[in-house]
């Protein structure tokens, strides 16, 4: 299903030999456009595997492109556009997921792994911190001394 | 009748590696050297069968034997010669055989270069590689097999995919394979030891070379494969955070937590569990990329064939030896003992913490590539984890891995002085600043790109404080015999160096990304165009036939300051077998800058459409790559580190040592 998909991606592009955007897309207000490039970044395209609609050369890109072009010079702001956009065809279009429960995990877990690790290293330390600390016996430190051949006396200098 | 006995080959290169993964492994139980000592002719004879089975599906694909369905559904009788070689792994099967073709090298080399292993340890490794081979080569004959014949043989083949007709795919993918399956000794060599149960600080040194060798082609497989997308896909983006350029980049962050926990495991004994760990893990990362592009749980340029069935067997491998390594370290993990314990403020400090931003940045890669899968498998809620995702967790995470890196070379082992080590860093966090404020006077906006410069130079200037310091241990003044310092230094510290600094050059590059002008224009013939610092004019069009295409070049000159610097043809190509379409940029490499040009078809008015760069610094990116890669290459050269020295160095008796 997924490589007919793809399949279908490659087909529009045929169809579209142009790519990503086009000279005539471009609207003539130089700030709106710009607008409309970053949010374009950050949108996908739906029947292509994690590109942007900026970069795509899909149809589907292209309409999506037009059509972010269309809400801005209607007045919609930058959020409204994607809140617009999200409307139509759900989070799968942000390529940046919305902080929200089901994405929780996603969002925090690479910062939970660094504080685990640094946690646990931190307890590996105090565990062992201790040990060497632990100075030697009057026992072991003649044992220590006989074995090096010397006498107990000598050195103590 | 080759091809039959390739396939022939490949059969007894399966039953070759059964015997590899049992006789050794009974040996090494039941103490009988001579079943050990199978391991090694084993191995190599299995990598000469696989060889002779590889040759003869190349032979088939160079022949045209259009018998083969292989070769019909991916080649074509009027393909240049290096594109039906190459050819050969541009498809599920194909790929599949580079890939096993290069695991039992791996296995061939483990047995001829490891003979300072102790033969217990080398004989469980074989016998682990032996498995994994095996497993691999039945995945092949059951359910990928390039040798199935196709009667009535066609004609004519239906041609390779356009976008994989290109020099890239002579590189890429054997870079990217040696990468990947290099890992997989690593790999061995750690299951052997958990099984043995004994690790050592000599372990460390086994997998060093091995472990160096795989990163450096790693390394370089990513770099070739992200200069391919950045010149044939058209906009000048060569980093997508697609699913499978991530799945190569998580073993490589994995491979390069593993370089640098092994040297703080060789040196003071410490980090043996966390060692192992990465062992398994970057190997493991390797099998997770084979899977995820080789099952179709995920579509791209990479997934050529998707089939439910190789999904499922693939994904039994992964089960088996992802969850065996880890049943093992669990179980014997505890019972190793944990040595070597160290200040913060050392060395050996700062390589822990390299460790552990490098795994969390992999675990941020890890998370957004496989979270989307997890999530619509379990609610069926769609998302899509994209590049601003990895910007803000990755980006983060990997930042304090740039400012520490030259710290860490110079802090001492055991016990650093962070006072000391900063004060030498002063001249290159000089030069960083400098260097920042000379790019923002420059260049200007935006904020991160003259930072990332000045970071970039401070990592550069940084990572060769160090040996500037071993060659002139009291400033310029003391440059007598300081060519004979620099030569006595140990190659490792100059690996060490040259490594850091490709990253400072490849974050060059990227901080100059920020900077770059881009143009969508519908070109006239005789206007020019202004891109950066340079004026663009299109010259003519010309159309021509290619061996298997047709293309429509446009001939464009590029200036500066009035005078012709250079010029280019960014083209269309048409295959005519596919009846599919392709660019070719137009490049120029300025002062490390590239003039970067896209067409599209012509318009009816006259005009060309056209996408113009101008992208200052940008080749950096690869270059820095390359000089990583050199870096590592020269560690791997050191004399006291290659592989089978502690064998002869363990001969000399230990008085001896001094003399010689």
């Amino acid at each position: 299903m997924k490589a007919r998909l793809f399949a279908f991606c490659a087909l529009l592009s045929l169809s579209a030999p142009a790519f990503a955007v086009q000279p005539d897309e471009i609207l003539p207000d130089a700030k709106l456009e710009q607008r409309a490039r970053t949010i374009s970044a950050d949108l996908r395209c739906l029947v292509c595997q994690n590109q942007s609609i900026d970069d795509s050369d899909a149809s589907l890109a292209k309409d999506l492109r037009l059509l972010v072009r269309e809400r801005l010079k209607a007045g919609d702001s930058d959020p409204q556009v994607k809140d617009f956009l999200v409307a139509r065809y759900g989070n799968f279009i942000l390529l940046k997921p919305p902080f929200e429960w089901d994405t929780l995990l996603l969002w925090l877990s690479p910062f939970a792994i660094l504080g685990l690790g640094a946690a646990a290293m931190f307890a590996a330390r105090r565990k062992g911190e201790d040990k060497p600390a632990a100075p030697l016996s009057e026992e072991e430190s003649a044992r220590l001394k006989s074995l090096l051949g010397q006498s107990p006396d000598e050195g103590q200098a | 009748m080759i091809v039959e006995l390739g396939h022939y080959a490949l059969v007894l290169a399966f039953a070759l590696s059964i015997m590899q993964t049992v006789l050794p492994f009974w040996g090494a139980r039941a103490h009988e050297a001579r079943l050990m000592a199978v391991a090694r002719p084993v191995a190599l004879t299995q990598f000469a069968f696989v060889a002779l089975s590889y040759a003869a599906l190349t032979y088939a694909h160079v022949a045209s034997d259009f018998s083969l369905a292989n070769v019909v559904e991916n080649s074509h009788s009027t393909k240049p010669l290096i594109y039906k070689i190459s050819g050969v792994w541009g498809n599920h099967e194909g790929s599949m055989m580079l890939w096993v073709l290069i695991l039992t090298l791996s296995g061939a080399a483990m047995a001829a270069f490891s003979r300072a292993i102790p033969p217990r340890l080398l004989a469980d490794a074989l016998s682990v590689q032996g498995l994994l081979c095996a497993a691999f080569l039945l995945f092949i004959l059951l359910t990928s097999n390039p040798f199935a014949r196709l009667s009535p043989a066609p004609i004519e083949g239906a041609d390779l995919n356009p976008i994989l007709q290109d020099p890239g795919l002579a590189i890429h993918p054997p870079l990217l394979y040696l990468g990947y399956v290099g890992f997989s000794i690593v790999f061995s060599l750690a299951a052997a030891a958990l099984i043995g149960g004994r690790i050592d600080a000599a372990f460390a040194r086994f997998i060093r070379p091995w472990t160096l060798a795989a990163w450096c082609f790693l390394t370089l497989g990513i770099a070739m494969g992200s200069y391919w997308a950045y010149y044939t896909l058209g906009w000048g983006g060569f980093w997508f955070w697609d699913p499978v350029e991530n799945a190569s980049l998580l073993p490589w962050l994995a491979g390069t937590a593993l370089l640098h926990s092994a040297a703080v495991m060789e040196k003071r004994e410490a980090l043996k569990i966390w060692t192992i760990f990465l062992a398994i893990l970057a190997f493991s990362l390797s099998l997770l990329g084979t899977f995820l592009v080789r099952s179709g749980v995920l579509t791209s340029v990479h997934a050529f064939a998707s089939d439910p069935q190789r999904g499922l067997f693939i994904l039994g491998i992964l089960v088996l030896f992802i969850g065996g390594a880890l049943f093992l370290f669990m179980t014997r993990a505890s019972s190793l003992k944990q040595g070597g314990l160290f200040a913060p403020i050392s060395r050996e400090g700062a390589l822990v913490l390299n460790n552990l931003l490098l795994t969390a940045s992999c675990a941020a890669v890890f998370v957004g590539t496989l979270y989307p899968l997890a999530l619509e498998a379990i609610n069926g809620d769609k998302i899509s984890v994209g590049a601003p995702f990895f910007n803000l967790t990755f980006g983060p995470l990997v930042a304090p891995v740039l400012l520490l890196a030259p710290l860490g070379q110079l802090l001492s082992w055991k016990r650093g002085d962070l006072l000391g080590a900063a004060h030498r860093l002063f001249f290159a966090a000089v030069c960083g600043l400098a260097a920042m404020l000379i790019f923002a006077a420059i260049n200007g906006a935006p904020v991160v790109a003259f930072i990332g410069a000045g970071v970039a130079i401070y990592l550069i200037v940084g990572a060769f404080t160090e040996i500037f310091g071993r060659i002139f241990p009291s400033g310029l003044g003391s440059s007598k015999n300081a060519f004979y310092r620099a030569k006595g230094l140990p190659l490792s510290a100059w690996g060490t160096a040259f490594a850091h600094a490709g990253l400072g050059v490849t974050l060059l590059g990227l901080a100059a990304t920020g900077w770059g002008v881009e143009k969508i224009v519908a070109m006239k013939q005789g206007q020019t165009y202004d891109v950066g610092p340079y004026q663009l004019e299109v010259i003519g069009l010309t159309s021509q036939q290619g061996p298997n295409y047709k293309e429509t070049l446009a001939h464009m000159s590029v200036r500066r300051d009035g005078q012709i610097v250079a010029l280019i043809q960014p083209a269309k190509r048409f295959f005519t077998t596919r009846r599919m379409a392709t660019t070719q940029a137009g490049i120029v490499t300025l002062n490390f800058g590239q003039i970067y040009v896209s067409i599209a078809d012509q318009n009816e008015s006259g005009s060309l459409d056209a996408r113009l760069y101008w992208k200052p610094l940008v080749s950096l990116i690869w270059v820095g790559a390359l000089v990583m890669a050199f870096g590592g290459g020269l560690s791997l050269s050191d004399r006291r580190l290659r592989v089978g020295v502690a064998r002869r160095a363990a001969k000399i008796p230990a008085g001896a040592q001094g003399a010689s």
